[in-house]
């Protein structure tokens, strides 16, 4: 028997104490982890925007579209290398209204060109005709490309609803009513793994044309920019011209534009995280206090240890090693489960966030959590046992 | 040469404002290899003065010299590795811990020695056959008979081999046999193993097995 072979003794004592014990933290860890884990998401949202490349929507509100005549203007502005632009479909699966997806209509010629670093192209129907792939496009966008009703998916999506390459999707319009049907022609994979694999991406033409009676308007452009170092001169420019116009914009970096999104949700982070700070602090008192009924009940014990000649440092290391094997067990369990569970589920709020992801600082900060709790739990305890002196201990139970 | 001087030892608990003498100005001499019964009512201070030779309660004044140290003089760390290696205590209750086999709670002081696992192992496995329970080993506190545990716990204070021993009413709590045993096994360890033995008792017949008898009254010691 070693010393730490009697700690571990000790916690088996009342085994079922123990493991609700650990069970309490393992449970708050877990939920301050995941709920970390709902920030860090939103942070990475924000992270999927890049710096080299500007949107410019409608300066009143992004649900205002903006005329596509905007686009040969902006492309001409200096800094400007090129331009593409989209539109938030929003419509939902009439077999599952539940089943939520992002789709967005895109100028397919310059937007994967423009987003060629964050997805690839991985798998793509055959043609049935020979066409000519633009440069600068991947060749397996042929059949896509050539097809008015044609959509590409992102590979999470097309596996989760068991899709097949020539499978035709009805999606219901909200925004653009009816029923449209689009043929998947391609899947894409997302190279940054922000970027989210729960996207339909379909010609924005097929949306002008049934949607918009042929009506050329955009939600928001993408501009890249030659020299990311003058993002903030190219955005006062754009938005210069348009200023005095009836569709004036507001242009800003893409992760700003992200950031925007965030910023919608107003308070919810501050209280998710007061939430998560809650919930450690009560399970902390929980834990502080059995360890201090565990310890009280040994107090008779702790006499005749010390008579044996454990010395008051020892049997504070004992008391405290207790404590700490509890709340580190839990909060490695909790933490890491909490990570694990969180990012196989690959939840992303139907394209509408990234992955939801648990970050190794939020794993981290949770088992840096889980001493803390257990150098407070045991700490009060520890240094009662240590400081308990032997006839008062032995009179307990003589 | 004696082992225990105890020389004009006082005691005195405050409870509230009021002060209560426990010991008042007591000396003992305990020869090496003495056996000695003390006696006395309940609150006249037998406990406590096992419990100033033993090292687990301090004197309000006077010295308590063991072997060729001045206990009173101790404090903390350099008191509690004094008590590991000169003192073994047996309890009235046994005070065994419930969650440890007989060998382990035999076991249990020798953590605090540095030696290897084979020589504690090898220790405390002779500890039990000393005391007759070699084939308890495995079994838990509430496993044994009161007799047993009570064995256990002298192997328990017999495995640092201790020169001195301390026994509390060490039969208080047996039934007649198996506390004659444990007397017998007290004297064993005194004629065989030397072992300087201080036993409390009220019992006058476990007390008959001691070399000498001293009575205390009121903190005072009446007779040797």
């Amino acid at each position: 028997m070693s010393v730490f072979k009697l700690i571990l003794i000790n916690l088996g004592r009342n085994k079922r104490r123990t493991i609700l014990t650990m069970l309490s933290v393992v449970v708050a860890l877990f939920l301050f982890c995941a709920l970390r884990g709902v920030l860090d998401t939103l942070e990475a949202s924000i992270k999927v925007g890049s710096e080299t490349r500007l949107v410019t929507r409608n300066k009143i509100s992004l649900i205002f579209p903006l005329p596509l005549s905007y686009r040969d203007r902006l492309a001409g502005i200096p800094g400007v290398k090129a331009v593409s632009y989209a539109n938030w479909f929003g419509g939902r699966d009439p077999v599952d209204p539940h089943n939520f997806y992002a789709q967005f209509a895109v100028d397919a010629t310059t937007y994967f060109p423009m987003y060629a670093r964050d997805i690839e192209i991985v798998a793509g129907d055959p043609p049935q005709v020979q066409v000519a792939v633009p440069a600068g496009l991947d060749p397996k966008l042929a059949s896509f490309l050539s097809e008015r009703d044609a959509c590409v998916v992102g590979e999470r999506l097309f596996k989760r609803m068991k899709w097949k390459l020539g499978q035709r999707v009805p999606v219901s319009g909200t925004i653009y009513p009816g029923t449209w049907t689009f043929t998947i022609r391609a899947v894409y994979r997302a190279k940054n793994p922000a970027f989210g694999e729960e996207t339909m991406l379909f010609h924005w033409k097929y949306l002008s044309e049934k949607g918009m009676g042929g009506q050329g308007t955009v939600g928001w452009y993408a501009l890249e920019l030659s020299d990311p170092s003058r993002a903030g001169a190219v955005a006062h420019q754009v938005d210069a011209i348009y200023e005095s116009s009836f569709a004036p914009t507001r242009t800003e970096t893409e992760r700003a534009f992200q950031a925007g999104f965030v910023s919608m949700y107003g308070n919810v982070p501050f209280l998710i995280g007061v939430i998560g700070i809650a919930v450690v602090f009560a399970i902390l008192l929980v834990a502080a206090n059995t360890m201090m009924m565990a310890a009280r009940e040994r107090t008779a014990e702790i006499g005749v240890m010390k008579t044996l000649g454990f010395e008051d440092g020892m049997i504070f290391k004992v008391v405290l090693s207790e404590a700490a094997i509890i709340t580190l067990g839990g909060g490695l369990i909790g933490a890491l489960f909490a990570k694990w569970l969180i990012e196989s589920s690959g939840f992303n709020a139907g394209g509408l966030l990234p992955p939801m992801t648990v970050s190794w600082a939020t794993v981290t900060i949770g088992i840096a959590i889980a001493v803390l709790m257990g150098a407070t739990s045991g700490l009060l305890p520890a240094w009662q046992a240590s400081r308990l002196s032997i006839v008062d201990a032995l009179r307990r139970v003589d | 040469m004696a082992k225990v001087d105890v020389q004009n030892v006082r005691k005195v608990y405050r409870r509230e404002a009021e002060e209560v003498v426990v010991l008042d100005g007591l000396s003992l001499r305990i020869p090496d290899g003495d056996y000695v019964a003390l006696m006395g009512p309940s609150g006249s201070g037998k406990t406590t003065l096992l419990n100033l030779i033993g090292g687990i309660d301090q004197p309000t004044s006077g010295d308590v010299v063991v072997g060729e140290v001045n206990i009173a003089k101790l404090r903390g760390r350099e008191l509690s590795r004094w008590r590991a290696r000169n003192i073994g205590y047996i309890f009235q209750l046994y005070n065994l811990i419930p969650v440890l086999t007989a060998y382990q709670n035999v076991e249990l002081p020798l953590l605090l020695a540095k030696m290897s696992s084979k020589d504690r192992t090898e220790r405390a496995k002779y500890a039990l056959e000393v005391v007759g329970l070699a084939d308890r080993q495995k079994h838990y506190p509430r496993q044994l008979s009161g007799g047993q545990e009570q064995r256990v716990a002298i192997a328990r204070a017999l495995v640092s081999d201790p020169a001195v021993l301390l026994a509390d009413e060490p039969t208080g709590d047996l039934d007649r046999k198996s506390a004659a045993d444990i007397l017998s096994l007290l004297e064993r360890l005194n004629s065989e193993f030397q072992k300087t033995i201080v036993m409390v008792t009220h019992d006058p017949h476990a007390a008959e097995h001691a070399k000498r008898q001293l009575h205390l009254e009121k903190g005072v010691l009446q007779a040797s």
